[in-house]
Parts: C-alpha cells; structure tokens; sequence
C-alpha cells in the first residue's frame, strides 16, 4: 500500500553560498572572498499545513510540543532497527510531510519510552491512536489491520476464532482442574480470571492457559471465567486506530461482568490490565483488577510452599511494555522467578523501566509483514538477540502475544535450540509439577 | 408427459463436461418418471449434436453459436412452452444458473438448485441440495408437476453420458434475438507462467494462508518439491494470484498426482476443481473442513507451522 | 445511476451449523448470522462504480435480526441510502424473496441492480436471474469487470476455466456479481456508531409476493461422510507420504 518513503520526504533546502564582488561597510572596503556567507535557510517556505492538521486532532496536540532534543531517538525501539522516532516524526511534518497518509504512521508500537524521557511529554500513546483513526475511517490502514479489525467485529477475538470455540482450551483438562464457566452457571467467585485470545485460541497460548488453571487449583484460588462470552480486551485496536471498536468490545465485557459476582478481575495479559484498569472506567466498568503475576505475588507466601521442583536454568525476563512502563509494574514478576528453586535470573541490559519493546503492542501484533519494509530486523528478533547474549537458556515472558513472536523470532534469527520462551506461568506450574 | 429435457451446456465451440453429466442423471430420473430423455441443444453446431447419443432426442433450437442468456432463455422457453416435459434439468453453472430461474420464475415452476441427485418417487420428483458449502444436503419435493433443477457438478461422472452418435433431431425453431443484452466477445483465459493443469504436483493455498505476503510460504515450499502453487478463490478474489491459478468451479480443474491443500476449507466449488487428483493431502486448523472428507490424508494444523517443519525435514 | 443492493444475511460457516426441530430447516435461533460474503462484493462493486463514474448506492435488505447493523454498516461503508423492507420473512426461499425485492426495486428505481452471485443456502435457486424475470429486465449470474457508460453496462461473464465473455447491457438490469474489483473495504466500528447516530434507515412494506413456485422442503441433514482422510499426525507424516508417491 505504501511505498518506502525516504524518496518522498521533502529534502530541506540547502543554504546557498553569498559571495559578493564589492562589499563595502561603514566605509571600508571588505571585498574578497572572506566576505563569503550563508544566505539564511528558507525554513519558513515549508507547508506547515500537515502539522497543523496533525495538532488540531484531539489527542495530538501535543506532537507540536517537540523541540527537537532527540532524547526518544535513543530509546526509541523502532529507531533501533530503522529510521523512526518522535523528533523525526516531527521534523517530516515540519517539512511538510503527510504522515496520516504516511507508513510511519503505523510503526510506532506505543511502548512509551518516548514519554518516559521526554521533557516535552509529548505523548505519543496519545497521538498515535488519535491519529490512526482518521486513517481507519478514510479506509486507508493497512489491509492486515483491517482484517484484524473485521475479525474482532464479528467474532469478538482478532484471529477471527468462532467465539462458540473460546473455552475449548478447557475440554481436555483432566476433572481434577476445575475452571467454571460463570456464563453458564453463575456463581460468586473471589476472582474472576479474563483469560485473553491468545491463551484461549493459540497452541501456545493454550498451554499456558492450562498452567495457569493447574495452578490456581493448587493454590485453592475460587475462580471462574465469562466462558465463550468473554471478547477481546480491545486495547490493541484502540491504540491501531479504532476506538469505536475497542467501545464495542468493551461495553460487551463489561455487560458480562455486570452479571457476575466477584472480588477481582485477574487478567493473564498487560494489555488487557490496561485496557480494564485504565480505559473501562470512561465506558462504567470500575473494577479492581491485577495482572496475573501481580495476583501470585500477593500469594507469595502460599505459592512458595508450592513450588517444589527445581527449575535449574538461566533465565532472563522481557517486560511487557504494558507492564511496566503503562502500569508501573516491574517487581511482582521478578518475585515470582525469584521464588522458584534453582532458577537463575540474568537481566538484559534493556529491562525494566528501559525494557525494549517486543513489537507486537499498539497493533504490531499484525503488521510483522507490513513492518518488514521498513526495519532491517523484527523487533522481536532484536530482543531475542539480546536475550540469547545474556546466557540465558529460557527466555521468561508474561505477555500473551510473546510467546508466539519470541518463539518466531527464535527460529528467524537462527538460535533455535539455544533458547526457550516460557510463559512464566508456566515455569511456576513446572516447578509445582506440571 | 413425464419426460426431462437436459439444456445442452457449450462453450467456445465444445460440449461442456456438465451436459454428460447431465445426461447421466437424467438416464436415471426418466426411468423414475417414465418417459425419455431429450437434450435441447441451443446454439449448438452438428458435431455437438452428433456427440448426445446418450439421449433419446435432441431438440435443435437456432441461436447465435456464442451464449447470450436472454437469446437462449427465450429459445429454452419456447421448446417448454410447447413441449411440456416433467423435469429441466441445467448445470448448477454460469449459463445453467441464468436459463434455470429464468424459466422457473417466467413459467412458474418449482426450482431446487446444486443437485446432487434427482429421482422420482410417488409420482413427484425428489431432489438433493447441497448447501451451506457442502454442511447440509436438503431434499426437496418438487410435486408432480413441471419443475426445473440444476445439477452439481461432479456429483456422478460424465463417461455413462457421452456416446458417440446423434440421436433423433427435432427442429426447436429460432431463438428470438436478444434486444437489451448483447454478446461482444470471449476473452480465453490469460496464459499463465504456469499451466496447473500439467502439473504432477500442486502446492494449493486457500483463505487460511491470510495475507498476501505470506504466499511466499507456499511458494517455498512448491520450490522444494519441485510443484506449482494454486489457489482456491477467495485468493484469486483478493488479486493474491492471477487467475490462471485457480482452481475450482470458476476455474481450473486439475488433476494432479500430488495436490497438498493448505488452508483450504474445501468449499463445494473449490472441490469440484480438485477432487480427481491421485493424492490429496489437506492441511487445516478446523478438523471439520469438508476438504478431510475429499481428502486422502490429512493434518489438523496451522499450516505455518506444518510447512515450516516440512522445510525443516527437507 | 442509481444501484441498488440487495443484502442477504447467511449463516456463518466457521460456526458448526445445527438443524432446527423440524429437521427441514437450520436453527436460525442459534445460528450466527452474516452477511454474504458475495453481497458484499456487490456492495463494493456498487461503491467502486459510484466512486469511479458517479451514482447514487442504495442498499436494501429485509427486516429481521441485526438488519440494523447490517444497513449501518453499508452506510458506513459509504452506501448513500439504506432501505428496510417491512412484514417479510428474512429466511423465505429465493423465489419469494425476488417477489418481495422486485416490488421494492419498482417504488425505489433503480437502474442497475447489484446482488451477490450466490448464496450458501440457494435452494432454490438464485436470487439474481429471479429478480430479474420478475422485474422483466436482462439479468446475467457470476458477472466481474463492471464498466457503466451512458445508459449501458459492460461486464465479463465468467466460466469455468478462467474462460469470460464480454456483454453490453441496455439498462436496467440485474447483475449477480462473482467479485468486485476490490477485496470488500472494512466498516470502522467508529463509523459505523457515527453512522447511527446521525443517518436514517428508510422503511418500505414489503409487497406481496403472489404466488411463487413453492418446492417443500423433505429434510435437512449433514451429508453422509465417506471414509474420508486418513488423519496424519505431523508434517514428517505428510512428508512420509510424499516420499510413498515419489515426490521427494
């Protein structure tokens, strides 16, 4: 749909060089080539419609804020592995760029370590969806994103799963792991797991659904799940452009917890803590809501007795950017590494509040192909780099979306067999026995 | 009364495989309903004629030789309207498709549609639909009356219906020229790099493979075993692959020794394309895709992960 | 011009599809519902048209579950007229539908009526060529490459094999569209609800159908399976397979 931009960005005007034959100045004659200057650069010829189109969208107002200092070039994770960032950003719409109509308008994956260092706040979580939505209703978002988009409309998951399939996972699990479907049979639950796409309808996915149903068995936590009625979170196709869709999602789910009782809601992804810690409570759903690792370390005490055989590997951990940086959350899941015998944990470089984005946020879930034109590696693959030069045998995650792009990314940079990706989850369920 | 009259499919200048077929069915079905079977040939040239032995009569009507549906509606109704037989019978295609409700909505008579069998029971005519992308078969009962089906195409197999020899003749008169509607010209397939249907081996990819890019794959894959890649529709539809890829009812059919399905659901119409290939081997995530049921072996499964292994193993 | 489309909702085939008491027909209580694809390739064909050489597209559908959403989102889609038609049955054969759709494409007008090529539960018949006899106009089934000029319309007609026709139309006419010219756009949900709030669904009372050819339907059942595939437990197997048939 796009086609590498470079060519298109509107080139600066060079400074020409002035050199006149006869200058004289307050009388004196200064003639000769060292009168020789720059005439002033014509920055003000360029169209500045573009950016003003971009800040008068509410939500972007802030992209008019950059004073250039480029601080986010540094840790920008797309920069990393191509030409991007907020200051570059910003400098093409000075120039007179048309960045709704651009493919930079889809690179940004709203990991945050922009905001976290710029001095400006300009908030790129903010104008990147503001933004995608003009492109999402003119029709011009990339196809792959708009299939996403058509799948989660009708069937209520991105993948485009039949919804009568969500709780499947659950049919081969053995009696002795109950997981109620509260959709059918209501009843009063201390907490209420939202299990997520990935962990109901990926392979992948699954076994760390089922890790996670063993252990909250053992742990003797009264849980339940919407069943078939859960929907997807909506937080990725919010932050791709399409607010209305995220609103029809979210009004689902939380008519469907309305017709439940509970303490908490326990989510297995960051992205759909965010969604229902920060987003519901603008559509009426105000609920107390923790990430899955947030839960068990409140539990630490009771898992610890629990967690019996040794897991002698070398770890490293990968914080979900909607983890940490969205939700401040960097100590539950090192907690829980951290109590399981034998295992060792050796940190990126990149980690916590500097972790490097995997890629898949912001609707990169689905633009690993669209992205391929315009970065030289996947970011995922870049992380797993990182990951591999740490010495770690397992690569820890807590992100849904993880374990099938690290996995990806594994076989694509060609260190199959040297690394592992596991759901934490399912690194605690080992440890209890599998 | 009591008699079927098969419309006589051809196109550029040839029979089409559906009329044998057709005249397989309708062998049976008059045998149901006690009368004979006629072949209304429209259009049709004496060496089509000379090839409908299998029916008891053929009805020449005169037509433009290039099929124009009003022309050829017009000329179809007048031999019914003067003839009465019991049963039309079309090809569930894309000339059968416009003749058959034409002539059932203009004459009044009932209709069922993709049959995969017609018989006659009682009196009244009995037929097989197959429907919702070959989940559901339903019987209709088509009364004693007049009525008209179209065929399925595949459903029996065209050699019962093809012998040499022209059966009686009888003049249908002239189909009154069409005035709205005017064949300009046809336009043959573009010639692809590849000709599928030459190929010993097939690499055939279909909805489940996503997006474009990821045709690659496929493409890969046919690399390694020395095969072509096809596509069913939905591919073809999205401009994916250029039409001399396709395989099915609006398509090619192939026969290959080696036809390997990735992502293919196996829709009615993708079947009728591919299930005469030696070997199929179906590669799908719902275990309840039709193409298991045409399917020699089969594996449930992304078709990502399985073609990666298979490059892996090779 | 003026196109109108009419839109048919079918059950979704993702979804295992389960046969109402009666045996006869689906159990449309629990069926999920959807547009036909095919429609939807006339929707868009009839967007592409407007948006190439001008038209008015109104899309027309009967009243039952979800017509609603089904007629926003064509709107949404940039449909410029939305048309329910009242005190009709959505799930009536193809033969009474046409009835309906006919009487309703007389008090619209129209030039150029669109309809998807087919439809998963076709039968008897298909809606196109019927609306087109009973409307008396020309219609032609499994149509592409519509090219309007003037008071006429040339399109391909496809056959099998990748085989086409080219055809000239005196409009109007009654089209049943194979595929548009693009895969179908993407209704943002944003629009969509935008849509809702501020355009209008018209109503029209169905005509009467009349008398239609009725065929009653026997039963309903899933087809007899064969042996079918011998279930292969990974690509190794598949490979196996291959090397059994002298690929590799």
């Amino acid at each position: 749909m796009f086609e590498r931009t470079m060519a298109r960005r509107p080139k600066e005007k060079r400074a020409d060089f002035v050199e006149k034959d006869n200058v004289i100045i307050h009388g004196v004659d200064i003639s000769g080539h060292w009168n020789r200057m720059h005439s002033p650069r014509e920055i003000t010829s360029y169209d500045l419609s573009h950016l003003e189109q971009v800040t008068a969208v509410p939500g972007a107002e802030s992209m008019g804020w950059c004073y250039q200092c480029a601080k986010c070039i540094g840790v920008c994770p797309v920069d990393n592995v191509g030409n991007y960032g907020p200051r570059k950003l910003f400098r093409l719409l000075q120039t007179g760029y048309d960045l709704i109509n651009s493919p930079e308008l889809w690179e940004c994956t709203t990991c945050a370590n922009c905001l976290r260092v710029c001095p400006k706040q300009v908030d790129m979580i903010k104008i990147m969806p503001a933004l995608r939505a003009k492109a999402v209703m003119d029709g011009t978002a990339p196809n792959e994103l708009q299939d996403m988009f058509k799948n989660a409309s009708e069937y209520g998951n991105p993948m485009g799963e039949s919804p009568r399939k969500r709780f499947r996972w659950t049919k081969d699990l053995p009696e002795d792991v109950a997981v109620k479907d509260l959709s059918k049979t209501p009843e009063e639950v201390d907490v209420l797991w939202f299990v997520g796409d990935y962990y109901a309808f990926h392979a992948r996915g699954n076994d760390a659904a089922k890790a996670m149903a063993r252990v909250f068995n053992r742990l003797g936590v009264n849980f339940g799940t919407l069943g078939n009625e859960e929907w997807t979170d909506g937080d990725s196709q919010r932050l791709a452009g399409e607010p209305g869709l995220f609103e029809m999602m979210a009004e689902h789910n939380i008519e469907q917890f309305s017709k439940q009782t509970f303490g908490k809601i326990v989510t297995s992804g960051p992205h759909a803590l965010n969604a229902l810690k920060n987003e519901y409570p603008r559509l009426g759903g105000q609920y107390n809501v923790e990430h899955y690792t947030q839960f068990l370390n409140h539990h630490l005490a009771d898992l610890k007795k629990l967690l019996k055989n040794p897991f002698p590997h070398k770890v490293t951990f990968h914080d979900p950017c909607y983890l940490g940086r969205h939700n401040g959350e960097y100590d539950a899941p090192r907690a829980l590494l951290g109590a399981v015998p034998g295992l060792k944990l050796n940190e990126m470089y990149r980690c916590k509040e500097q972790g490097y984005c995997c890629g898949g946020g912001g609707g990169g879930m689905w633009l690993d192909g669209f992205m391929a034109d315009h970065v030289n590696m996947r970011l995922s693959e870049n992380r797993v780099r990182e990951a591999v030069s740490t010495g770690a045998e397992v690569l820890a995650v807590c992100c849904p979306y993880e374990v099938s792009r690290f996995e990806d990314a594994v076989k694509s940079s060609g260190n199959e067999g040297k690394l592992r990706v596991m759901d934490i989850i399912e690194i605690l369920d080992q440890s209890m026995g599998g | 009364m009591g008699d079927v009259y098969v419309v006589a499919e051809h196109l550029n200048g040839e029979l089409a495989e559906m009329t044998f077929e057709m005249l397989v069915h309708a062998r049976g079905l008059a045998g149901g309903v006690g009368g004979s079977v006629t072949a209304v040939l429209i259009g049709g040239t004496d060496a089509m004629a000379a090839k409908l032995g299998a029916a008891d009569k053929v009805i020449r009507v005169a037509a433009e030789a290039d099929y124009n549906p009003d022309t050829y509606a017009a000329g179809l109704k007048a031999v019914v309207d003067a003839k009465k037989p019991q049963v039309v019978m079309a090809g569930n295609t894309s000339q059968g498709m416009d003749l058959a409700n034409a002539l059932s909505a203009r004459n009044n008579m009932p209709m069922a549609a993709a049959c995969l069998k017609v018989s006659a029971a009682g009196g009244n005519v009995h037929a097989v639909s197959q429907l919702y992308g070959g989940k559901m078969n339903v019987t209709s009962n088509l009364g004693s009356g007049p009525c008209v089906v179209t065929v399925a195409a595949g459903a029996v197999s065209a050699d019962g219906g093809r012998k040499d020899g022209a059966p009686a003749s009888e003049d249908g008169g002239k189909a009154p020229a069409a005035t709205k509607l005017r064949f300009k010209k046809l336009i043959q397939p573009e010639k692809g790099d590849v000709d599928i249907t030459t190929q010993d081996v097939l690499v055939a990819v279909g909805r489940g493979i996503g997006k474009k890019e990821d045709i690659e794959v496929a493409v890969e894959l046919a690399d390694k075993l020395k095969a072509a890649v096809a596509a069913s529709r939905p591919i073809i539809d999205a401009g994916w692959m250029p039409k001399s890829r396709q395989v099915g009812k609006s398509g090619l059919k192939v026969k290959p020794k080696v036809y390997l399905a990735l992502g293919i659901s196996g829709a009615p119409e993708h079947l009728e394309g591919m299930k005469n290939s030696a070997t199929i081997i179906a590669v799908n995530t719902d275990k309840n895709a039709p193409i298991f049921d045409v399917a020699h072996y089969g594996l449930v499964g992304d078709l990502f992960d399985v073609v990666e292994e298979m490059m892996d193993e090779l | 011009m003026k196109i109108v489309v009419p839109l048919n909702q079918v059950p979704d085939l993702v979804e295992d599809l389960e046969i109402a008491d009666s045996g006869k027909e689906l159990d449309f209580e629990v069926l999920k519902m959807k547009l036909n694809e095919f429609d939807d390739h006339a929707l868009e064909e009839a967007l592409q048209i407007k948006e190439s050489s001008g038209g008015e597209v109104t899309a027309v559908a009967v009243d039952g579950p979800e017509v609603d959403k089904v007629l926003f989102t064509a709107l949404a889609k940039g449909a410029d007229k939305a048309v329910k038609i009242t005190g009709a049955n959505p799930h009536a054969d193809n033969h009474t539908q046409a009835r309906v759709l006919a009487g309703a494409v007389g008090q619209l007008g129209a030039d150029l009526v669109l309809v998807g090529v087919q439809s998963a539960g076709d039968r008897d018949g298909q809606l196109g060529p019927l609306l087109a006899a009973y409307l008396n106009w020309p219609g032609v089934c499994v149509v592409s490459g519509l090219k309007p000029e003037g008071g006429k319309l040339t399109f391909h007609k496809e056959y099998a094999g990748g085989l086409m026709a080219e055809f000239e139309v005196d409009l109007p006419a009654v089209m049943g569209v194979q595929a548009a010219r693009a895969t179908p756009r993407y209704a943002p949900v944003s629009k969509v609800r935008q849509v809702q709030t501020t355009a209008k669904i018209e109503s029209l009372a169905a005509a009467a159908a009349g008398d239609v050819p009725a065929a009653s339907v026997e039963k309903m059942e899933p087809p007899v399976k064969g042996a079918g595939a011998k279930m292969l437990k990974s690509a190794a197997d598949i490979i196996q397979v291959l090397k059994e048939k002298g690929v590799v």
